[in-house]
Formats: C-alpha cells, structure tokens, sequence
C-alpha cells in the first residue's frame, strides 16, 4: 500500500482526494490545509487525520507520497521540503513559477529515485494520446503548424477575488488555462526555441490576465499559435483542442475526438485510411477503476500510484516535462512585456529602405496601367 | 411509487454531448429558445414519455414557467430533478473560492458567516442545514410541480464516494422524504460501489442510474462487476447511456438493456420526433411492461 497525504484542499485537491482515496494500492492517511472548518468537516465525516501545518504533518505521519494542490506559488517549497525527506510527489500545475527552481527540484528528484509528476491531465485523455501516437508514426508527415487553443466561463464580470485572479499568485489564464495547451505542444514537439507576439490581455480582472495569444517558434521552422481565454462564456467547461497542420494531412483534437485527414501521400497507419478518419472517446478511453470527472483524471493518479508502487524511474508527466512548459510560460510573460511591434511607419521605412530591390517592376507596373 | 420505462433526459438540450464538440454547439444553438425544448419535450409527451428527468441547470426555470401556464395539457407531467448543475459551482469556486462560491448559492449568505465567526467550526447540524439549504434552492424552480423523485447528480454523488462522505447520502435521503415526499435517486459512474455505501448508511432499495450499455462505456468497477450488481443488489436500476453516446446502433442497444435483470427504466435524450418514436418503438418491443411490472413489485 502507498502511504500518502493531499495537501491543498481546494477544487483540484478535493478532487484527487476523492479519486486517489478509491484507489486499491493507495491509504489516504493525512490531509492538510490552511482552511479550519473544512478540516473540521472532513475529519468529523470521513474520519481522515488532518493537519492545519505541513512541516507538523509530515514530521506526524509516516509517508511515501504526497499530492500537492496548494496554490501555486506554494508549490516550488512544498515539493522541495517533501522531496527532501523522500517522498514521491504529485503536484498540480503550474509547477514552479520560477522555472529555474523547478529544473532544481527536478535534479533532486532524479538524483534521489524519487516519483514526480505533474498534473497535465490532457496528457491521460485518449483523443490526446492518438494525436501523439498518429505524429510519433509520421502520418501527417512533416508538421508545419499548430493551433492551440483553450476556452471556457470562468471571468465573466470584473469582481472576486482568490489567488487564481492574481499573477503573482500563479493565478490568470496564463498558469490556469494556457499552461494546458502549451504542455500539448511541448509533448508533441518539444520545446519552442522562441516565442513572439505574446498578448496577455485582462478582460474583466484587475490584477491578470483573461487573454493568452501568442506564437512559438520551434528550430525546424515549424510555429504553433497559441489563442487562449477564459472569458468566453460560449463555452460550457473549459474546452482544449489542437489542430496540426502537416505535409501529408491535418489532425484535429479535443477530449471527445480526434479528426484525422490523411493526403495520398501519408503513411497511413493502421486502421486508418486516406481522406478523413474519426476516432471518438468512446473507443480511445481506458476504462478507470474510479471516475469522478473525466477518466483523464483518474489515469494521471493511477499512473502515480502504480509508479510509486513499483518505483518506476521514468513516469508520464515528469517534472522535466512540466519546466518545459513553465519555461515556455516565462518566455511568454516576457515577450508581452518587452510588446516589440511594427507600426505603419517602421512598415513604411522598411519598404523605402527595400526600394532598389523594386525597381525592376515599375516599368512592368506602368505598362499595366 | 413506480417509474416509467422510458425517462427523457436533457443533455441534448444544454450543449451535452459526450461524442462530438461540434454536435453540442449546433444542439446548443438549436435549443437556446425555451420552445424548442418545450417543442421536443411535447413530442416525447405524446409518445407516452411524460418524465423528464432534468439537471437544476438555470434554463429548466422556464420549462418549468411553461408546465405551470398549461396545467392541463401537463396534468400527469413529472420532472425528476437532476442536482446541482455541477459546473455552475466549480466555475464559481475558480473565481471566488471554496467558501465565496458556498456563500452565491446560499439562499442566505449569513449562515455561513455565522459558522465563520464561531471560531471558524462547522458543527454536526451546520452540515446538514448547508446541505438542506442548497437542496431548497435548487428546488426552487419546481414549485408546484410534480418531482416524485429527486436525484444527486454524479459528479458530487462520486465525489462524496470518493471521500467516504457517507453521511451526505443519509441527509439528502432524509431531506427529500421528509420536506419533499419523494424518493431520493443517486446518479453515479461507479455503481457497484455506491451500492455498498448506500447499503452501509441504511438507504433500503435506492434508485440509482448509472450508465449500462452493451460496450461498458463509463461502467466503472467494471462490466462483470456491473452484471452481478444487477443480479443480486437490492435496487431501483435506471440505465443512462445505453447507446454509449451512438457508440451502439439503437436496436442493438435496447435489445441488450432488455436481457439484463431488474433494470427498472432508461433514461435517453433525443431531439428528433424519429429518434424518439424509434426508441419508444424499441422499448415497447424489447422491454414489454410486465417484466418491468415484476421487477417494481419485487
């Protein structure tokens, strides 16, 4: 049996809680957080220990593992101190809001045998995981471009205020809602070399961002736009999806399905065949031994708990994946900042300065007229 | 108190649609006029289909304006209420936290504060008046209406199962009998294991829907798990997602509901007058009314 306490009891960790508390090779023996009457009530109801302090919790209870769901700007010292003492840990996303600290924690980590994921759920959902293997085969061929987008109603009017409607908190679209459809990209293609046109517009908050749009570019020339918000209430839930543009077709996904159209010229792999190609949830997803919310969320703990269990060195989703993308992250945060752009003018200038190059179609030009 | 065969369902209705992203906009489209849904739901009527088993989703108020303005073209119209309409609170809890999101949908904000100032201590009956308080507001819009059965919807009936929050499922019971007089019904993804809790809290022959169909999509616990639940648990069953969202031609779907035991009703969401009169069709043939009849009297 793993051994292992939640910490951080909000929307995410009353979640993994219930999920991971159904496991079979998994004893929830502690839960902490900051907040007295929820404690109260899960102690008086589930009969969990609990623990107001973290340092006081673990020094209390015997543990292999810990999930963390605290907020984010908590992460990087609770991952640490728990990494230190040996514990394998689940931590939600954003991981680090320092990516440099998270490529620390990530050392430790390694050096010390210890499980660490993340919790990029996209990387559990079926649809997701045919995209990967359709690229991984070379069925669109080389890919040129990618969408990524992410929608959902969560600021729909400027009031409230929690530490997800701060930036400095790890709070906004940026941590909340783009970190998902970055992380799709960095599993697919790795880490972006650059990124430019970066937009991190409020709509409605005072103190983030609502909008997330951008570009990165990767060395092989490919790009992948990025169109993110959390303002769009045409949105039901939040809603990921990732279209792939490729020499030889185009991939579509969200978590219901994944659009494949295969040209003459693809290596079509199996069960697939030229032209268009729909693979629904239906039959992508595993079935999960406990499911709350979406079977994705249930497979990331499974996964968790079977590679603490055997002590597996490499897992899905590891911290190095996740300091890809708090990486990409901070270049974003950076190119809005520095907001290079190309006016009219330096339009103009750029066009004077190209003129020579021209001035073989003029006499064309005239003659036309 | 006994149940239709056939319940219609309301995903269709509020842009829910496990297959396919697209298919949900255009049903959300088309239904954003409450008369396209009350047009929908008066065809099923006229099949026979007079329970709409319905989530406390904010747009059923209207539907339920209309069934009270035409009292006697509904007189023997039932809604089974589907609560909470879990999106609603989880956007919520994003923008204003735990206890903000707690405090929009109290009736009274005052309770909670209350709890907050008494040293910061929810005690035993603060639980079960929260819980009883937030039942009473999503019920709110069914005033005057027939609800025979209320149900928790999945996502916090798992959720509760999850956390071994037993008792929840004892006071919600208590709380639709008593102040309501009607059944208490517990969706679930995971029925094998609800069925244990509920037996451990005391809730005697509980209805519950879950999803069963012949491909065991979303039956967790497992398919087999499911089939000896079926043959040997004490319980009200209701099939939901018996075609595996189109996974499954209808014919094929319904026939296999049918050779399972002591499946009470299904619950299917449909918008066309075909695709309902075919269902109807389907369950008249493969389901005949004395083996249902059985099964309630058993």
């Amino acid at each position: 049996m793993v051994k292992l306490a939640v910490v951080g009891l909000g929307k995410m960790g009353l979640s993994h809680f219930a999920i991971i508390n159904a496991h079979p090779l998994v004893e929830v023996v502690a839960v902490c957080d900051a907040t007295g009457y929820l404690l109260d009530v899960l102690g008086k109801y589930t009969g969990v220990p609990t623990f107001a302090d973290y340092d006081k919790m673990l020094d209390a209870v015997e543990l292999d593992a810990v999930v963390i769901a605290t907020p984010s700007k908590m992460h990087a010292k609770m991952v640490r101190t728990a990494l230190e003492r040996g514990l394998h840990v689940f931590c939600e996303k954003p991981f680090c809001l320092d990516s440099e600290e998270g490529a620390e924690l990530m050392r430790i980590a390694a050096e010390r045998k210890l499980v660490n994921q993340v919790g990029y759920h996209n990387r559990f959902v079926g649809a997701f995981q045919e995209v990967k293997r359709l690229l991984d085969a070379g069925a669109i061929g080389r890919v040129t471009h990618v969408l990524a987008e992410a929608y959902g109603p969560v600021v729909l009017r400027p009031k409230g205020s929690t530490w997800r409607t701060q930036r400095a908190e790890g709070g906004g679209c940026l941590y909340d809602y783009a970190a998902h459809p970055i992380n799709l990209v960095n599993w697919y293609f790795g880490q972006p070399s650059s990124v430019g046109g970066s937009v991190l517009n409020p709509v409605f908050s005072a103190d983030t961002d609502d909008e997330v749009f951008g570009t990165l570019y990767f060395d092989d020339g490919k790009t992948a736009q990025l169109s993110v918000n959390w303002s769009d209430e045409s949105f039901r839930k939040m809603t990921t999806k990732i279209t792939i543009w490729g020499t030889a077709g185009r991939i579509y996904a969200d978590r219901q399905e994944c659009q494949v159209f295969l040209r003459d010229t693809a290596t079509i792999p199996d069960g697939y065949k030229e032209g268009w190609n729909v693979r629904y949830t239906t039959e992508l997803t595993e079935p999960v031994w406990f499911y709350i919310r979406g079977e994705e969320y249930s497979a990331q703990l499974d996964h968790f708990a079977r590679s603490v269990e055997e002590r597996a060195a490499a897992n899905e989703n590891s911290f190095g994946d996740a300091v890809m993308t708090d990486r990409v992250i901070s270049m974003i945060i950076a190119d809005a900042q520095d907001g290079t752009r190309t006016s009219a003018q330096a339009a103009a200038a750029a066009a004077a300065a190209a003129t020579p190059r021209r001035s073989k179609w003029r006499g064309l030009l005239s003659g036309a007229r | 108190m006994t149940m239709d065969r056939l319940l219609f369902g309301d995903n269709q209705f509020f842009g829910v649609n496990h297959m396919s992203e697209e298919k949900a906009r255009a049903q959300a489209m088309r239904f954003q006029d409450t008369q396209a849904i009350v047009d929908v739901l008066d065809i099923a009527y006229d099949e026979g289909i007079r329970t709409f088993m319905c989530t406390t989703h904010d747009r059923i108020a209207a539907i339920c304006d209309h069934m009270r303005m035409h009292p006697s073209r509904y007189a023997d119209y039932r809604f089974y209420p589907c609560m909470p309409y879990a999106h609603k609170y989880a956007n919520a809890v994003t923008e204003f936290g735990m206890l903000g999101a707690l405090k929009r949908f109290m009736p009274d904000g005052g309770l909670i504060d209350a709890a907050m100032r008494g040293g910061m201590s929810l005690a035993r009956k603060d639980v079960e008046g929260i819980t009883t308080l937030l039942v009473d507001a999503e019920m709110k819009m069914f005033e005057g209406l027939n609800t025979p059965v209320i149900f928790l919807q999945n996502v916090v009936v798992d959720l509760l199962l999850g956390l071994g929050f037993k008792d929840a499922f004892r006071i919600f019971a208590n709380h639709v009998r008593d102040k309501y007089q009607a059944e208490p019904g517990f969706i679930t993804m995971n029925m094998p294991r609800l069925l244990d809790m509920l037996e451990e809290v005391g809730i005697d022959n509980p209805i519950v829907c879950s999803n069963i169909n012949k491909i065991g999509f979303r039956m967790c616990g497992g398919f087999e798990a499911y089939a000896r639940a079926l043959e040997n648990r004490r319980f009200r069953a209701v099939a939901m997602s018996v075609f595996a969202s189109g996974a499954i031609p209808p014919k094929e779907a319904i026939q296999w509901v049918a050779e399972q035991p002591n499946i009470e009703s299904i619950v299917f969401g449909a918008s066309s007058r075909g695709n309902i009169q075919n269902t109807r069709e389907l369950v008249d043939r493969f389901m005949p009314a004395r083996q249902v009849e059985t099964a309630v009297a058993g």
